[in-house]
């Protein structure tokens, strides 16, 4: 479909589960209620490292109320193994390691063991008779403490991969890898001006205001029915299955409205714990986790240790990039450094390029990704330093950009070459917009730009589309919906029919009751389960297509199909006339599709920030904000806004305030939604948008993913807004009023 | 197991009755008791707002008050505030301007906001994001919440 | 001849190549092609009679799901990269 307009991709109804959502109506995971509902609860490590050298369940399984307590003693017992869950191999000790601890306890609020009650109090004070003696150990916090000699070491079997060799070393670094380009040398040497800096970032949490939740029912035929809250049905279904080692047909999951994932739900925490206990009660268990253990037990992203080095010539062209990027993995190996390493200099074209990344273990909750994950922080010192070196050669931040800007062509230092993208579009958007050039409005005020890149990413969606009586379809995906996609998807199709997105009826199934979907993330649901939508209603037209040139007594190849209307030889009818008519021609129509789709196109992101500094307080606040990004083309201008607006808030939390302020025992002390402080309605002004639309060639309506872009280039843009404002950069992320003020004082001397 | 205590209310204009423990938040009753799930636990300390529901005609957290106080009171959740079968404007107006994304924070967001324009029909956008900061979003960044509740002031006829 | 880009993680095989010229065909005559000239390479990609599950192969910026199965025309450029997601 080369067409340019659109008769509903590009307008804005009405999401689909609207009416649900704002009376109260949306059931969620912990809205869930069946009979015999028991209520789990976790028992957690105080401890950051510490060997578990008995567990006495009880006092604590004989408490009045208690039906069942579980630990890693009741999963299967057997040889460790490689098990693949999507992001790699890696060993069956690890995973089920993070959802019960086996022979240590490698981060405070590690899962020890779980108590299923009659209710919730009964559970948690059933809970606290569970005895457990731990050999406290030394822990280890941040990654160059991790990578020294002499670091005490968390897992046991952990060798390094340096550089794609297995090492015999046991160490806390799990992966060292690096990508080349050129020769870096050379070009430092044929560089002007270099600059060279060290920057440090703290773990941040995806902060979704929905607590993970799970409920588990292992069943009398042996099948476990899950509701949870969580970005990927299958997903779910694949890990539990594995962990809990049964067939993968033996578990059936039901995603639940989920309130927010952000990456965050994309692990399975409770879910095989729920069902160990629901096994072992023969009754449905219902856990939810409270703000300190969402903090303390699931996912945050990895703080991060980075170094980089940037040369460009006096008329502004970039000659050599080196990076070096160390990330905290938490617990287990799976930092996303390797996602960090792929963007870091992605908006750049550049010739000569090194970039190293380490994986470090930490005893710190083990990681998750975070919306483009390992790539803001990265972004956050790779654009500090442009702006630095721009700056330094008396060019426009923008202009600098420009000059450098990857497009089609150009090579990544990971390898691939980049194909139809919008950097440029992007950049020139936020040029030409009125903010770049609108007066500050105030002293201590300062503006500050950046951009980003997010490769997106395919995978398989399945869809299918019954057509009813009434000219109405029935179209079932299997993507959870965090934010609207049903509805973005559920246009697609319609575009195909020629009928009004109100008319295609969407439904987020079950893994029983719809074809196998990827996960809800990597920016892939308007365009991957877009795509089989779009595919799925090629099949219905093409069956309608038959049905009426029975009708008509013509061949089908003679039939027509243009903006909702079925045309051959002189007569017409429209797709909700034949609709009524496929009873008598042959039966019900359903379209179906499969895609797992090549051709996925990336999305760059920008922003334009104002910042107006207190230098008394260091209070940054943020005066005015621009977000401009890359949609390819936007299904739904109003959710691609939403999408772009919310990612910036969370990079202006990011930015400022956000952070895991550990003690040095390795203990989070801001463990709650006050002390963790993510922006309010007060902290934040309205968020211009801009979507610019390059389309991405290998789409039917030319679709990019939007979703996570937008986060990166805020804390960089804020940074450099600082410095504009106050003449301070700051190299540590949160820009907290302290570290603000340090700056300060130490500019002052 | 702690007694239970008999409390008498007024949900949504409707007496109801309920048997809770004095540890029990009214949150907890609420969802888990009256099956009234329209307000969320997002922190269970009030510092998110998500489960926010109208006391008296003020805006409360639901997890910081216990269900026994609930005795004598009047109470609305989101379940109450549509008329018939319509929608409140507000959750017209929160439809009609993509207001929300994953909905978890709605309820409340709503609640809250209904308070505000019953008290200030036409609040400028520092009153509304001033009125809302204990009310938290991590999807949209509020910028589309804040229009929503402008939309709905300048609305004529915002029901009380 | 398709070029098919080494990782820096294969350098101690190829001694520092970062490229090479080879014949045509699908990924996994490829794969022969890079075993002859430098042995040991193949089982660091293969794993049994696929790809290992942390790789994947892009030919021409494409993420091929097809893995060894993938044609690869005689202009074609061919690069092994991680497995990857999102968030």
């Amino acid at each position: 479909m080369k067409r340019r307009d659109y008769a509903v991709v590009g307008t804005r109804p009405l999401r689909h589960d609207a009416a649900d959502k704002v009376t109260g109506r949306a059931l969620f995971g912990a809205d869930v209620r069946l009979a015999g509902l028991l209520d789990g609860f976790i028992v957690r490590s105080p401890h950051a490292h510490a060997r578990i050298l008995r567990i006495d369940t009880r006092r604590a399984a004989a408490f009045p109320g208690v039906k069942a307590v579980v630990t890693a003693a009741d999963f299967p017992q057997g040889p460790d193994r490689l098990v693949d869950l999507g992001d790699g191999p890696v060993p069956l000790s690890y995973v089920r390691g993070n959802i019960l601890a086996g022979g240590k306890a490698l981060y405070k609020g590690h899962a020890i063991a779980a108590v299923a009650a009659v209710s919730r109090h009964v559970a948690e004070e059933a809970a606290g008779l569970i005895e457990v003696d731990y050999e406290v150990l030394p822990c280890v916090l941040t990654a160059p403490d991790a990578m020294r000699d002499d670091a005490p070491v968390l897992l046991e079997d952990l060798k390094t991969n340096e550089l794609g060799q297995q090492s015999d070393r046991v160490s806390n670094v799990a992966l060292h890898f690096r990508h080349v380009l050129g020769d870096i040398e050379q070009g430092f040497a044929a560089a002007a001006v270099i600059v060279e800096r060290e920057f440090n970032t703290a773990s941040v949490h995806q902060g979704y205001i929905e607590p993970q939740t799970a409920t588990a029912l292992w069943n009398a035929d042996g099948r476990v029915h899950i509701w949870c809250s969580t970005q990927g049905a299958f997903a779910v279904r694949d890990a539990t299955a594995c962990i809990l080692e049964i067939p993968v047909s033996q578990v059936k999951v039901t995603p639940m409205e989920v309130g927010g994932g952000f990456g965050g739900k994309l692990a399975v925490y409770l879910e095989p714990v729920a069902a160990l206990l629901s096994k072992k009660t023969g009754q449905p268990v219902k856990m939810v986790m409270s703000r300190q253990e969402v903090f303390e037990g699931t996912g945050p992203t990895p703080g991060s240790h980075i170094k980089v080095k940037m040369g460009a010539s006096k008329d502004g062209r970039l000659t050599a990039a080196q990076a070096c990027l160390a990330y905290e993995a938490g617990a287990y190996p799976g930092s996303m450094v390797f996602f960090g390493a792929m963007c870091v200099f992605s908006a750049y074209d550049l010739a000569n390029v090194v970039i190293d990344g380490y994986d470090v273990v930490v005893n710190k909750p083990s990681t998750a990704a975070y919306r483009a994950p390992g790539t803001t922080n990265a972004a956050f010192a790779v654009e500090t330093v442009v702006d630095e070196i721009a700056e330094k050669l008396g060019i426009d931040p923008i202009d600098f950009r420009l000059k450098n800007a990857a497009k089609e062509g150009t090579r990544r230092a990971d390898g691939p070459k980049f194909r139809r993208i919008g950097c440029i579009e992007v950049l020139e958007a936020m040029k030409s917009h009125p903010h770049y050039t609108a007066p500050l409005g105030g002293p201590n005020r300062g503006r500050g730009v950046a951009i980003g890149f997010w490769f997106n990413i395919g995978f398989p969606s399945s869809c299918t589309i019954s057509v009813n009586a009434d000219g109405t379809v029935n179209l079932v995906e299997g993507s959870v919906d965090l934010a609207g996609t049903r509805t973005s998807v559920a246009m697609q199709a319609a575009e195909v029919l020629g009928i009004p997105a109100e008319d295609v009826l969407p439904t987020v199934a079950d893994t029983d009751s719809i074809g196998y979907t990827a996960m809800t993330g990597g920016s892939r649901t308007t365009f991957a389960t877009g795509w089989a939508a779009y595919e799925a209603a090629q099949d219905v037209l093409r069956q309608m297509k038959e049905r009426a040139a029975m009708l008509w007594e013509t061949e089908a190849a003679s039939v027509k199909i243009k903006g909702g209307v079925f045309r051959a030889r002189g007569r017409a009818m429209t797709f909700k006339e034949l609709a009524a008519r496929l009873a008598e021609t042959g039966g019900p129509v359903m379209g179906r599709a499969t895609v797992d789709p090549q051709g996925v196109g990336g999305s760059f992101a920008g922003c334009i920030v104002d910042v107006e500094v207190d230098p008394e307080t260091g209070r940054v606040s943020i005066v005015r904000f621009t977000s401009v990004q890359d949609a390819g083309k936007a299904i739904h201008p109003s959710y691609v806004e939403g999408q772009m607006q919310g990612g910036s808030v969370q990079g202006i939390g990011w930015a400022l305030n956000e952070e895991y302020f550990m003690s040095r025992q390795g203990a989070m002390l801001n463990a709650s939604l006050l002390d963790y402080r993510m922006p309010t309605s007060l902290d934040v002004p309205m968020i211009d948008t801009v979507i610019v639309e390059v389309p991405n060639p290998g789409h039917p309506f030319g679709v990019r993913g939007v979703g996570e872009a937008n986060i990166i280039p805020p804390p960089a843009a804020v940074a450099n807004a600082i410095y504009r404002a106050v003449g301070v950069r700051l190299r540590r992320l949160p820009m907290n009023p302290p570290a603000v003020m340090e700056a300060i004082w130490r500019r002052r001397g | 197991m702690h007694a239970k205590i008999h409390v008498r209310t007024t949900i949504n204009g409707d007496p109801v009755e309920f048997l809770c423990e004095p540890r029990q938040s009214l949150l907890e009753c609420l969802r888990d008791i009256l099956g009234l799930t329209g307000a969320k636990e997002g922190c269970n300390d009030g510092n998110c707002g998500a489960c926010t529901v109208i006391l008296d005609g003020r805006i409360v957290n639901s997890c910081l008050v216990l269900g026994v106080e609930a005795e004598g009171r009047q109470i609305t959740t989101i379940e109450g505030i549509a008329r018939g079968a319509g929608l409140h404007p507000l959750q017209r107006a929160f439809i009609e301007n993509a207001a929300l994304q994953c909905g978890f924070c709605t309820p409340g967001l709503i609640l809250a906001a209904k308070v505000l324009l019953d008290q200030e029909p036409d609040p400028s956008e520092e009153r509304i994001r001033q009125w809302l900061a204990n009310n938290l979003c991590r999807c949209t960044g509020y910028d589309k919440i804040v229009r929503a509740i402008r939309q709905a002031a300048e609305t004529a006829g915002v029901q009380a | 001849m398709a070029t098919v880009y080494l990782p820096p993680l294969l350098e101690d095989l190829t001694g520092g190549r970062s490229s090479v010229e080879v014949e045509g065909g699908t990924v996994r005559r490829i794969i022969d092609q890079l075993e002859g000239a430098w042995p040991g390479i193949r089982e660091r990609l293969l794993e049994g009679d696929r790809l290992r599950p942390n790789l994947r192969v892009a030919v021409d910026g494409e993420i091929s799901r097809l893995g060894l199965l993938e044609r690869v025309s005689p202009s074609s450029e061919v690069h092994f990269v991680a497995a990857i997601s999102g968030g």
